[in-house]
């Protein structure tokens, strides 16, 4: 009896800091509608500044605190939403997504930077206080908790009702434009909210940092915990959220007292916000279609066939020398750019066409690889099966939220990504823990491919049919109607499309477009583990992929260089290992708004350059002119 | 039985009842008109209609059969089409493009497994011809004018050749010659067989090529009839005008 | 020659590459109700949208009070005396009616002051002021909107379709509100598309068709015109 007591309590401690995350989570969404995916990596920057201000540089705690959480976090907040995010809330989900995933990467790489990796210990509040109740210890800490998640709701409570500015945050959330008529300013508000949901947000971590220890990635997927607690009150109602976020706390802790430690169930324990979350989505009733004025967007032209062949016989070209002169640690980093660049074509075809963003590539590519391994199969037709695995399990994940939006669709792969590293990856059955799962390379009609160079030509020879494949479905029938849902999905269904299988579809296509280069991968490696395809790592390739171009193949081609080069970088300058994250992040921060990327840099650099070249002619480059052009009178026909 | 049934609909959303047991009809090969003044539930009804929108109450039956819960594509592909009072042209693609990707969609998985690419662009060329589009077929849908922009939201819907077409304020926008060829090609559907019904504010056009028009206030239809014995109707010159003295008006 | 309390002179918008204003001339003399009417479509909307400084036109020149206003974002004519009530309801239907009387104070008035000017004019909302907004009967939304108006004292009220969606005795009602503002002194640029209800108002009517003024005049200059406008063949 006194145990399910003391597994209550610490529930309700745990429950109490998510629910500081999570509101903090939900101001900021409400009043900009921008989501902040490096919600918990600010906690995180936050719990390492405090650290750093309590620990490293002896001020008494409650100046660290008063100095983090009154000047620091909310500096920081108001500047993000003013620099970063300001505009955000009325484009395309998809850009404040990667805009706020660029943000969470830069936020880790900061972090290592300036306080790179060792042995650090946060004391909890009070150390060593605590009292007795019944037959359970509560420490001050834990109680302490409690408290200030009552204290922020009720001060949150008071700031929204009794204040003026409270006032019109909500009045934002209603109706900014109209705000701006009354003579408020929404960007004053905004930048209000941003600063309160910072400080929350350190709040937040800085009360779990002496549970969960000071990692960069534990206090950074606290996002997961506080979207799934701000689920419940669908991300708008503060009560819900509260009610959320203790509930979860409680399940978790209930989670590690009962369930046995070993065997499947025990990865439940670290997957629970991940389970609760998807519970929540499935109870979430149908979103409608949105109707509202449709804004064409500007793709990367599309390369002529000619030019499609010459290009992918060139890079075949490139990597048959290639495979002939490098040493096989360079060869297998030839062949690693090679998987993520086919696994950027899916991010091509899912985000750049189709406007939805996944969060969780590498988790799908893990499948493929996993499945591929496993099946000892290493042909043509295992790597098939291995892709049509992993497309079924991003239906899988599609299909809960089909009748949700965007924001929610991205968010979920990421909570997948996580199940999937916690609960599967690392389970005996399937990588296991030490990293050495065996694969055997590809043959093709009985021809093995089983030196380096010959097999990462033939994975080349998949990434350049692979491109083609692709670039001819865009300019096809299927690509056309990816730019028309992307446009506007209500005409798409009210033309006849199920727009929901259809996004469905895509899913899958692109997850098996990622689990067939992880099978491939695998093929390479010979042995492969959990931490080959780790949900985190999805993240940076998606900035990469939008950094160097997600709407064209090129980008692709260079975001899978960029990426594989990225850890050879940073280990020849583990100095700036951290800085060079963070360039990515913030790189991408300044560049996520432009899906085109650096690709479309070169093209348009490309455009201007060739009138200058005697050569060379422009058409190439003009889109094939597949359209009627007939010149016929702009009259109504009689 | 008529081809489309509205049956007494009730739409509420945050407290307001923006359609109020509504009823009306539309039949086959003929123009039905849906007016009444800005505000007073037309779109909402046609939202619930297509299927954007369940109705709070109510039923719509379509071709004999009710479709109140059926989604919105199911009823597509079961012969409705529409087209938007704020516009939902696929802006990035060409107009060609968006035509084609409507013809694409209603010949299904099939169409686009096989692409008979020549047939599909007759096609699309004849849409195009009968509003009236073909030059503008390579213009990208977001650089053309409003009225033209409707015509295209029109030759889309006319890729699945629909039973019921559901214009929502489609003349808008276009100039007078423009307008009374479009009531020639709206007279030239309905004579087809199709059923049309549309909501519209050029009483000009509405008079001349309904059969029959509802008229729609605070979400309630307040009078039915044909084009002479609406505009006759004292409570729909009271509508329209305000309660000033329709006698000036009428 | 007195300086009008607004003038637009050429005014040209557009949204993405679609041209809805193509040349506005339009000027509201201090003190006088001037009516817009005209077709769905013929850029009304757009119009105020330029004015209260939501929409950033292509090219052109607002003046308000002879003062060159362009560049101003709509907060800040907001607290310049710029009064706009948009088309719908004008108000914020989550907070209280007292919230959203408190949010008037914004333009520079005391709240106390607000709330007062808003009960005294209409006291039902006194009744309800603890409701929230979105609970409220259309007039009574607009009447609260309304009070905005009343309460803030501005130089020049923008009303974009007052009349939406309500029953004619409370439009009767609202319209009496703003005569009772413009006997005041404010000049007011009203959107409507009860034609004679705005006709009854206003001392000057201006005529939109195709993104221009294409007709100014006094009501009864354009009152027969306008009736075929608004019915079609109807008359």
């Amino acid at each position: 009896m006194g145990s399910v007591v003391s597994f209550t309590i610490l529930g309700l401690f745990t429950g109490a800091a998510y629910a500081i995350a999570a509101s903090g989570l939900v101001l900021t969404y409400t009043t900009t509608r921008v989501f902040n995916i490096a919600h918990g990596a600010l906690g995180m920057v936050m719990s390492f500044v405090f650290w750093d201000f309590s620990q490293r540089q002896g001020m008494p705690v409650w100046l660290a605190l008063v100095l983090v959480l009154g000047v620091v976090a909310p500096a920081t907040g108001w500047a993000i939403q003013r620099f970063v995010t300001r505009g955000l809330g009325d484009g395309p989900v998809s850009v404040a997504l990667v805009v706020t995933v660029g943000l969470l990467v830069g936020c880790i790489g900061l972090a290592t930077q300036v306080w790179p990796p060792a042995t650090r210990v946060l004391p909890p509040f009070f150390n060593g206080s605590g009292f007795q109740v019944a037959s359970t210890y509560v420490t001050a800490h834990q109680l302490i908790t409690v408290l200030l998640a009552g204290v922020v709701a009720l001060l949150l409570y008071l700031l929204l009702t009794k204040t003026q500015i409270g006032t019109a945050m909500r009045a934002s959330v209603d109706n900014p434009e109209l705000l701006r008529l009354f003579g408020g300013k929404p960007d004053r508000v905004a930048g209000m909210a941003w600063a309160i949901g910072t400080s929350l947000a350190a709040l937040g971590g800085i009360l779990l940092t002496p549970v969960i220890g000071l990692s960069y990635y534990d206090l950074t997927l606290l996002v997961i915990n506080a979207y799934a607690a701000a689920m419940l009150g669908r991300l708008r109602s503060l009560p819900l959220t509260l009610a959320g976020a203790m509930g979860l706390g409680i399940l978790q802790s209930f989670a590690v007292a009962y369930l046995p430690s070993d065997g499947l169930l025990s990865g439940i324990r670290s997957a629970m916000p991940a389970l609760f979350l998807f519970a929540v989505i499935v109870l979430t009733p149908q979103a409608q279609l949105r109707i509202g004025q449709v804004k064409g967007v500007v793709s990367a032209p599309l390369p002529s066939r000619a030019k499609q062949l010459g290009a992918g016989a060139g890079l075949l070209t490139l990597v048959a020398l290639l495979a002939t002169s490098l040493p096989d640690d360079a060869l297998l980093l030839v062949g690693t750019a090679a998987t993520y660049a086919m696994v950027m074509l899916s991010l091509v075809l899912l985000t750049g066409y189709g406007g939805h963003v996944s969060l969780a590539q590498f988790t799908f590519a893990g499948v493929g690889a996993l499945v591929y391994a496993k099946l000892g199969e290493p042909t043509l037709s295992g790597l098939v099966v291995a892709a049509l695995v992993a497309a079924a399990v991003g239906a899988i994940v599609a299909v809960p939220v089909l009748r949700l939006t965007g924001l929610y669709l991205a968010l979920s792969t990421l909570a997948f990504g996580l199940l999937m590293d916690k609960m599967i990856f690392q389970a005996e059955f399937a990588f296991g823990t030490n990293n050495s799962l065996q694969a055997e390379r590809l043959s093709i009609l009985g021809t093995s491919f089983s030196s380096l160079g010959g097999y990462v030509l033939i994975m080349t020879v998949f990434l350049v049919l692979m491109a083609l494949v692709l670039l001819a479905l865009r300019r096809g029938a299927l690509g056309r109607l990816l730019i028309a849902m992307r446009d506007s999905p209500a005409a798409c269904g009210t033309l006849g499309l199920d727009t929901r299988w259809f996004r469905v579809g895509l899913f899958a296509l692109s997850a098996g477009m990622a689990g067939f280069a992880g099978g491939l991968f695998a093929g390479m490696r010979g042995t492969i583990g959990a931490s080959d395809f780790q949900v985190l790592s999805s993240l940076p390739l998606l900035l990469l992929a939008v950094v160097f171009g997600v709407t064209s193949v090129t980008g692709a081609v260079l975001g899978g260089v960029g990426l594989t080069l990225l850890p050879v970088l940073q280990s020849s300058n583990p100095a700036f290992a951290g800085l060079i994250f963070a360039v990515v992040g913030f790189g991408a921060v300044a560049l996520g708004r432009d899906p085109n990327g650096l690709a479309n840099r070169l093209f348009t650099l490309g455009r201007t350059l060739r009138p200058r070249l005697p050569a060379a002619r422009r058409t190439a480059d003009v889109p094939e002119p597949d359209e009627v052009t007939e010149e016929v009178p702009a009259h109504v026909a009689s | 039985m008529s081809l489309l049934e509205v049956d007494d609909v009730v739409v509420r959303f945050g407290g307001v009842t923006a359609v109020d047991h509504a009823s009306f009809a539309a039949e086959q090969g003929r123009v039905t008109g849906l007016i009444g003044p800005n505000g007073a539930g037309k779109t909402t009804c046609f939202d619930v209609i297509s299927g954007l929108r369940r109705p709070t109450t109510g039923r719509v039956g379509f071709d004999g059969r009710d479709v109140t819960a059926i989604s919105v594509h199911r009823r597509a592909r079961r012969g409705m089409g529409r087209t938007f009072q704020r516009l939902e042209a696929f802006g990035s693609l060409s107009v060609a493009d968006n035509v084609r990707a409507a013809v694409d969609i209603h010949r299904g998985l099939t169409g686009i497994a096989v692409p008979w690419r020549r047939s599909r662009t007759a096609q699309v060329g004849a849409l195009l011809d009968r509003v009236g589009l073909s030059a503008y077929a390579a213009d990208r849908a977001d650089a053309i004018p409003t009225g033209i922009a409707r015509l295209l939201e029109l030759a889309r819907c006319l890729a699945a050749d629909p039973a019921l077409l559901l214009l929502d304020e489609p003349s808008s926008g276009l100039n007078e010659s423009e307008t009374e060829a479009f009531g020639r090609l709206l007279r030239d559907l309905a004579a087809e067989g199709k059923g049309i019904l549309m909501v519209e504010h050029d009483m000009d056009l509405v008079m001349s090529v309904c059969d029959e028009i509802h008229v729609l206030d605070f979400g309630s239809v307040i009078a039915s009839g044909t084009p002479s014995h609406i505009r006759d109707n004292p409570a729909v010159q009271r509508a329209y005008l305000g309660q000033a003295d329709t006698g000036q008006v009428a | 020659m007195v300086v009008p309390m607004l003038e637009v002179v050429g005014l040209h918008a557009a949204y993405g590459r679609i041209e809805v204003l193509r040349g506005v001339d339009l000027a509201v003399p201090k003190g006088a109700v001037v009516a817009l009417l005209g077709p769905n479509g013929a850029g009304k909307s757009t119009l105020i949208k330029c004015i209260s400084g939501l929409h950033t036109p292509t090219s052109g020149d607002l003046h308000l009070a002879g003062v060159h206003v362009q560049d101003a974002g709509a907060d800040e004519l907001a607290r310049l005396g710029l009064c706009t009530i948009p088309e719908g309801r004008a108000v914020f239907p989550n907070l209280t009616v007292e919230e959203n009387l408190r949010l008037i104070s914004y333009a520079g008035v005391a709240a106390d002051a607000v709330i007062d000017v808003a009960f005294s004019y209409f006291p039902r909302l006194r009744e309800r002021r603890s409701q929230l907004a979105g609970t409220l009967s259309g007039g009574e939304q607009q009447m609260l909107a309304m009070s905005r108006a009343l309460a803030s004292d501005p130089a020049l009220l923008l009303l974009d379709e007052l009349s939406m969606g309500l029953a004619p005795l409370i439009v009767d009602e609202l319209y009496e509100t703003v005569a009772g503002i413009a006997a005041s002194g404010v000049s007011i640029l009203c959107i409507e598309q009860f034609a004679d209800t705005a006709l009854r108002v206003a001392d000057y009517v201006a005529v939109m068709s195709g993104g221009r003024v294409v007709a100014t005049g006094e009501p009864a200059e354009i009152r027969d015109s306008m009736v075929d406008v608004i019915l079609g063949g109807a008359a």
